[in-house]
Parts: structure tokens; sequence; C-alpha cells
């Protein structure tokens, strides 16, 4: 009894210790950031959204200026200020002739300079932009792995609980309204998982290189599966790869941590690039001549 | 037409406008259980947007469109392509919007013949398999409305007579009502109960043999029909402007 408390007691000092450690704090928030953002990034290559991604995250800049200018909650802050940009952007675009992709630059950029010339005049705090824009995922707190486990909880049931809908609006949305699905309701639904994404993910990679975790892992995931469900879960574990190497690579290198998660990405996605499925039907073949060989 | 009791959807009056132009005006009709309703009509006279109307997709700029509560129905869209961003093989597709059981999409797959691309990627199919696959998704859901959207376009001949025969037994089993777009008008005619002709609004409608019998079905289509059948008199009671629009002096 005695000597199990005791363990319990070191085993609890030793996961503390374990936590103090910025490595394993960093490592814990990325993989929660690669765990949301795979299927996530599924559904924006689907629906052509890496666009619409970038911009809410170059609004997520703006967001970090408000609050840090009205003292209010970063995360709470970037949320709400992406989730008024989409809105914005889904009343643009049904009021302008200017073609999306267009109107999403001009935002992005827009939103990108309003959030630096806000950051220029708080002149009483001093903000480490790069941080900002490439992610200080080795500074991450034991507040900030909760927010990004927490969050991504909340985004992948919230995923879940519109998977169907949205995914028939992604293949046919003429179809997915006839056979009562509410695409419409999954669109926004998605738009404010998308913006909670950005919003955790912030001091992971930054918000220029968020739409890279988003796409990377995905686009490399495409390459390899054969279902939709099957490339959600791929992609998850590119993400978790790229997470885990980029880190390692960026202790061993000292090289900066979100650039290096991204990079590591990039590699997985050329290596996914690489013929495997054919590579699987020539072994086959190859087998299966042989054991005809055999046979005869 | 008045709403029955078996009414599974109605549309009074409806019109749909873009951009100043009417694509459908004064379109009323209604679908029963157990009925086949066939629309027919030139490219651009509104089949399509009438079949959305029914559906729900669109919504009427005037008019009226009431359909059963909490219906159960299938659509064969005229078009649908799959992004190449997209991994989807049928067995996915099948369970596009609710769950089927594997004996039931086996089932609905044999029934249009293609129980052999179960595992296939949806991108490789040719026109005339992706129809079948798409008819036999409808299917598997166990409509009680079925809309159908040109389904056997790319379809070869024998297999269009057989789809044909299917859509009928379907009606037959499910007791279901079908809303059917389509050209093969010789085909249409033997198998619905119930035809359509629109060119931007009805130009007649009624049971095959009246509709077939009527100037208006012989302007339209009299260029198709058999020589032996194409006996028709330039006898219109109205006139269309070159977008489909009734003339005034009608």
């Amino acid at each position: 009894m005695n000597t199990g408390m005791i363990t319990r007691t070191t085993a609890m000092e030793a996961c503390q210790t374990m936590l103090d450690d910025f490595f394993i704090r960093a490592l814990l928030a990325g993989l929660g950031v690669a765990v949301v953002a795979g299927p996530l990034g599924c559904f924006v290559i689907w629906r052509r959204l890496s666009y619409f991604g970038d911009t809410l995250s170059h609004a997520a800049l703006l967001g970090v200026a408000l609050s840090l200018l009205l003292d209010l909650n970063m995360t709470l802050t970037v949320f709400a200020v992406s989730t008024a940009l989409s809105l914005l952007l889904i009343f643009l675009k049904s009021r302008t002739s200017l073609p999306s992709d267009a109107l999403l630059g001009l935002l992005a950029h827009s939103v990108l300079a309003i959030g630096i010339v806000v950051l220029g005049f708080l002149t009483w705090v001093r903000v480490d932009l790069l941080s900002l824009l490439f992610g200080d995922i080795l500074a991450v707190s034991l507040s900030d792995i909760a927010l990004v486990w927490g969050g991504g909880v909340i985004v992948l049931a919230g995923l879940i609980k519109i998977w169907r809908p949205l995914f028939a609006d992604t293949v046919n949305a003429d179809l997915a309204i006839a056979e009562g699905e509410n695409p419409r309701m999954a669109q926004v639904m998605f738009t404010l998982l998308l913006a909670l994404v950005i919003s955790i993910s912030i001091k992971v990679v930054g918000v220029l290189l968020i739409t890279g975790l988003l796409l990377l892992p995905a686009a490399a995931a495409r390459n390899l599966a054969l279902g939709p469900v099957q490339m959600a879960v791929i992609s998850v574990c590119v993400g978790v790869t790229a997470v885990v190497s980029g880190l390692f690579s960026s202790l061993a290198w000292n090289t900066p941590s979100g650039p290096s998660i991204i990079a590591a990405a990039l590699v997985l996605f050329v290596i996914s690039l690489l013929p495997f499925r054919q590579a699987r039907g020539f072994w086959s073949e190859f087998l299966a001549r042989q054991k005809e060989r055999g046979v005869s | 037409m008045p709403m029955t009791d078996r009414s599974l959807v109605e549309l009074r009056d409806v019109g749909v406008k873009r951009d100043g132009r009417w694509l459908v005006r004064g379109v009323s009709l209604s679908v029963d259980e157990g009925e086949i309703l066939t629309l027919i009509g030139p490219n651009g006279s509104g089949k399509s947007t009438t079949a959305k109307l029914a559906l729900g997709v669109l919504r009427p700029d005037e008019g009226r469109v009431k359909s059963t509560p909490g219906l159960v129905v299938s659509y064969v869209p005229q078009k649908i392509a799959i992004d190449w961003t997209l991994p989807l093989r049928v067995e996915h597709f099948m369970r596009l919007t609710n769950a089927i059981s594997d004996a039931d999409i086996s089932s609905a797959l044999a029934a249009t013949g293609v129980e052999h691309l179960l595992k296939q990627d949806m991108r490789v199919l040719s026109g005339g398999e992706f129809q079948r696959v798409l008819i036999a998704r409808a299917i598997a859901r166990k409509p009680r409305l079925l809309v159908l959207d040109e389904p056997v376009q790319g379809v070869d001949f024998t297999g269009e007579t057989e789809l044909y025969e299917l859509i009928k037994t379907l009606r037959d089993d499910l007791g279901c009502g079908i809303i059917l777009i389509s050209h093969d008008l010789h085909v249409v005619m033997a198998a619905t109960d119930k035809v359509i002709c629109l060119n931007g609004h009805v130009c007649c409608s009624g049971t095959p043999r009246l509709v077939a019998e009527s100037a208006e079905y012989k302007a339209l289509f009299g260029h198709q029909l058999a020589p032996g059948l194409a006996l028709y008199e330039h006898r219109h009671d109205h006139t269309h402007h070159s977008d489909g629009s009734l003339s005034d002096d009608a």
C-alpha cells in the first residue's frame, strides 16, 4: 500500500519534470494541432479552401493585435476576428462580381497589413512579430497545451457531427440538399471550426504557416489514400510524423521549430509522390508469379 | 392538379427567374405514390429546373411547392464531377447521404448490373457505369420519391431498355413516385403514367397517348418521330419567342 503510494508520487513527479521540459511541451502541443489539422485539411483541399484558410489565418494577426490593444483573451479574440472575417467574406461574395480568389487575396493582405499597423501603435508592449508569424512552439505553456487539446476535442467532435452533410455537399451540393441534408449549416459550422483551429495553433506554427500544416499532410495523404476517411487518418499520421521529425531536427540543427515542422511535412509530401501503389501491384504480381513457378 | 392524399410533391404555378429572365413559369404538377411522371422538352426548356424545384434545391420566385414532410427522396442529377482530390470508391459513394448495409449496397449494384465495381474508384468509371452506380445509389436509399434527370445518358442501347424496365419495377416494388427527365421519347411514352411537355412553361400534359396526339408535342418533337407517325399539322394555339417565352399575340 505504502510502496504503491510512493510509486505514484514518483510517477507524478516524473510526469511533472517531463512537462517541465520545454521540448516535451512542444511535442504535446504540436501533436495536438497535427491531429486536428489532418481531417480539417482534407476538407480544405476537397473544397478548394486553401486561399480561404490563408485569409482566415492572416486575420489572426489582427486578432492578436486587437487582443493586446484591448487587453482581451488572445485565443478568443483571434477566433472572433477570424469568424467575423469569414462572415464578411460570405456576405461580400454575394455582393461583388470580383472573382473569389481576388477577393480572398485582397482581404488577406489587407487584414495582415492592418494587423501589423495596429501592432505598431502598441508602443507600450514589445511584440515579437516573428513568433506571431512563424510560431513559437518551444515557448508553449501548460495552459497552451490545455487550450490546444481542449479546442482540438471540440473541433474533432464538431467535424464528426457535420461530416455527412459536409462531405455530401463536397461531392454534389444539389444532391445533398435534395436528399435532406443541411449543407449550409455544415458550411458555416466548418468555417467556425477552421477559425477555431487557426486560433489554437498560432503559438505552434504561427499565422503564416498554419495553412501549410493544414494542406501538406492532407495532400500527402491524397497520394496514398483509397477513401475519404482513410485520407483523413493518413493525414493525421503524416502531420504527427511531421511534428515529431520537425521538432527533433530543429533540436539537432538549431533551426526555427515552426518552419522545420512545415519543411518536414513537405519532405513527407514528396515521399508520398513515390509510386507506392504501382510498387504494391508489381510486388503482388511478382509473388503470384513465384507461386506459379513453385507449383509447376 | 390538386394535392391528393397520395401526392408526394406538388408544384403550383411556380416560376424561377434568373438575371431578369424566366427559366420556367406557370408550371404546375404533382406526383403521387406509385406514379411515373415524365418531363420532356427541348434543351433549355426548364426540365432540370422543374425537377430541382420539386426537390427543394431551387426556391421558386413565384408559386408554391408543397411536399410531404419527412419524405425520403433519392436524386440522380444530370451531371456529377468527382474532383481528383477526392479519393472516392463506389462503396463510399453508395453511403453518401445515409448509412446503408453491405447487403443492400450489393443488391442495388446488382440490380443495375455493376456489382463488380464496388471497389473501383469513381473517377475511372465509364459514363454508362457511372450512371448505373448513380441509379443504384438512389435505389439503395429505398426512396418514396425518386427523381431521375437523364438517368441513362451514356448507357448502351440494350442497357437503356433494361434500366427503364428496372425503373418500372422499382415503382411497382417500392411503390415510390418517380419524376423522370428523358430524351428517349419512344421508351418514355411506353413506360410512364403522366407526361409533361415543357418549353419554359407547360406546353401540354396528360397521359402519354394524349400528349403524343397534341399539336404542341408534334411541333416540338415531330422530327424525331417515326415517319409514319409524324403526321403533324402546324396548328399552334400559341407561338414562342426564340427564348421559349410566349408571344403576346397567342
